[in-house]
């Protein structure tokens, strides 16, 4: 520490570490509990590999309608002044703070065979929701959706409209401007907000379990694979739990220039 | 080719009211202060903004017209703009950022990357063709800015400060190199700036815009020779009375001041700060005007003091350094000051 630098208060860094240790105590527990021998064993049997195959699948998926869906939401949002902005901003952020169960009642409420919706869903497009993979997809949206919305719209609003006008009077339509001048310029914001986007989708559990089941091999995500072993094969849980930990620390080092890296 | 705009536009409690007009080969200079409304013309000209009443024409087409609903969207005017602080596309190399507009124009990408080779060669810059805006100097990214709104082949080119974001040294030779292309350029120009050295070296013609108004225009010269507001004037660096003639004698306020000529009614006249000199008693001569004023300001501007005083006149003088210590010329002191009847100039 240099000279004349104010020491900090005891009592400030006492609590800070008390608070790294309840971060770092549950993953070194999680650690030490692994049986790292039967590892591969313990990931590489059917149902592990059913859960894997259809968290990738769907959690790219629900990234997917995300981005499809999101990109223009966040645009509407940061660039055309629509009445009652603010409202839609608040709905679409909703499902960040909504209990994930309350979001899962919700959508089996909106889109089940008993309800309205469901119901013509299935009579004219023989189309159903609930208990099917389709249906994890929908939850992994709907709670993942609102992380790459207001990461990208954050992204749009730093940028100067001034570039789309000069590109404008350039010559580009609103089109060509979006694709060739926008969209390049807010990159950074668009794969931080899928990354963030995708993570929360492969981790979501209770919107899951409440609209789609936790059928094995149907619509049993490695989220729900966890919960399930853990009263049956404790191994298992903690080998799948080491594959999402492992996957979560990639994203942190995927993203560490935005988010860990604080100058 | 030419440019006729009739300009109302409100934006919140502004509103810009002008008219301007430009031939094909001239450049017009938009002079005023910050917040007076020359970005927001330039908006209403490259259709960012619509216009709430007037018309803009250019070419005898009509751009913007809110009377018969005619709005023609910025992409399908044809007019080139180089905005202020350049705003270059970050992401594209220079090459690039040239080639946007015949691309977006519909020009095949080779084709496009030709024309833009050829328009950066014109701005001397064909060897920085490949670098990203943020490895260009302040004037280089000028020069690509003004290649990149020239490659559309504009019928109208609008510069918003173009020289603003450069230091002195590079802003004089950009400067002169602007000058060059403005003079190939064959459409009309229309160039907004605060700075007078830019508008008398670039433009022909100038309208000052004060708060939203045009509050003098006409030949550059001219204006800067005969200023009529206290902005034109304090930009050009003159005193400018307004008053009443009658035969060689012209009233302003309760002052009065002689001129060499005759003129009659309302007159601007104008004193440069460097014929008004400083005496501590009255000075004698028939020929001078003389009147007793107080000392507010002493301020070196170089190797000249300027002095502001107050008293029948508001004037500024312009006096040696020696005459500063000589007369003991501080805040407060009571001077006498004069200037010769044929230093003033007066016109209606």
């Amino acid at each position: 520490m240099s000279r004349g630098r104010r020491r900090p208060p005891v009592a400030a860094l006492a609590a800070a570490a008390v608070a790294v240790a309840f971060f770092a105590l549950p993953l070194v527990g999680l650690l030490q509990r692994a049986d790292w021998r039967a590892l591969p064993d313990d990931l590489t049997r059917p149902a592990a590999l059913d859960a894997m195959r259809l968290s990738l699948v769907a959690s790219l998926a629900a990234t997917a309608a995300t981005v499809v869906f999101g990109t223009p939401l966040a645009w509407v949002l940061a660039r055309v002044p629509i009445p009652g902005r603010g409202l839609v901003r608040g709905l679409v952020l909703l499902p960040m703070v909504l209990p994930p169960v309350v979001g899962g009642v919700a959508l089996l409420s909106a889109f089940s065979l008993g309800s309205p919706l469901g119901g013509w869903l299935h009579d004219t497009f023989g189309l159903q929701l609930t208990y099917r993979p389709a249906g994890v997809v929908v939850a992994e949206t709907f709670v993942a959706m609102p992380f790459y919305v207001i990461t990208v719209e954050a992204g749009l609003r730093s940028l100067d409209p001034r570039f789309e006008e000069v590109a404008a009077g350039l010559g580009a339509g609103p089109v060509t401007t979006f694709r060739r001048v926008t969209l390049p310029m807010i990159a950074p914001s668009v794969a931080a907000g899928a990354v963030l986007a995708w993570a929360r989708a492969l981790g979501e559990f209770g919107a899951t379990i409440t609209f789609a089941g936790n059928i094995v091999g149907r619509t049993q995500t490695l989220p729900l694979a966890v919960y399930q072993r853990l009263e049956s094969d404790r191994d298992a849980a903690v080998a799948l739990s080491l594959l999402l930990l492992g996957v979560s620390f990639a994203v942190l080092a995927g993203l560490r220039d935005r988010w860990l890296v604080r100058r | 080719m030419s440019l006729d705009a009739r300009i109302r536009a409100s934006r919140g409690r502004f509103t810009l009211d002008v008219e301007i007009a430009c031939d094909a080969g001239s450049v017009l200079a938009v002079l005023g202060p910050n917040g007076a409304g020359k970005t927001t013309l330039l908006r209403c000209l490259g259709g960012n903004l619509a216009i709430d009443a007037g018309h803009v024409r250019l070419d005898g087409e009509v751009l913007d017209d809110p009377a018969t609903g005619t709005f023609v969207a910025p992409e399908h005017r044809r007019v080139g703009t180089v905005p202020q602080d350049h705003l270059l596309f970050p992401h594209l190399s220079a090459l690039e950022n040239v080639a946007f507009g015949p691309r977006a124009r519909g020009v095949a990408r080779r084709d496009a990357r030709e024309r833009a080779r050829a328009r950066l060669a014109a701005v001397g810059l064909e060897d920085r063709a490949g670098d990203r805006p943020a490895r260009l100097s302040g004037g280089q990214s000028q020069r690509v800015a003004l290649a990149r709104a020239l490659a559309t082949d504009p019928a109208l080119l609008l510069l918003d400060e173009p020289l603003a974001a450069l230091d002195a040294t590079t802003r004089a030779t950009t400067r002169r190199d602007l000058r060059r292309h403005l003079g190939d350029f064959p459409g009309p120009t229309v160039l907004v700036t605060h700075d007078p050295i830019d508008a008398l070296v670039l433009a022909d013609v100038i309208a000052v815009v004060e708060d939203g108004l045009v509050t003098q225009s006409g030949p550059a010269a001219e204006v800067a020779r005969r200023p009529r507001t206290p902005y034109v004037a304090d930009l050009v660096g003159t005193n400018l009375l307004r008053g009443e003639a009658h035969g060689t004698e012209v009233a302003v306020g309760a002052a009065t001041v002689r001129l060499a000529e005759t003129a009659d009614g309302p007159v601007h006249l104008t004193i440069a700060p460097s014929a008004v000199t400083l005496h501590p008693d009255p000075p004698q001569g028939s020929a001078r005007n003389r009147w007793p004023a107080t000392v507010v300001d002493v301020e070196m501007v170089g190797e000249r003091a300027r002095v502001e005083l107050t008293g029948e006149l508001p004037l500024t003088a312009e006096v040696t350094p020696a005459a500063v210590a000589d007369l003991g010329l501080a805040p407060g002191l009571a001077v006498w000051a004069s200037v010769k009847a044929t230093e003033v100039a007066a016109y209606p």
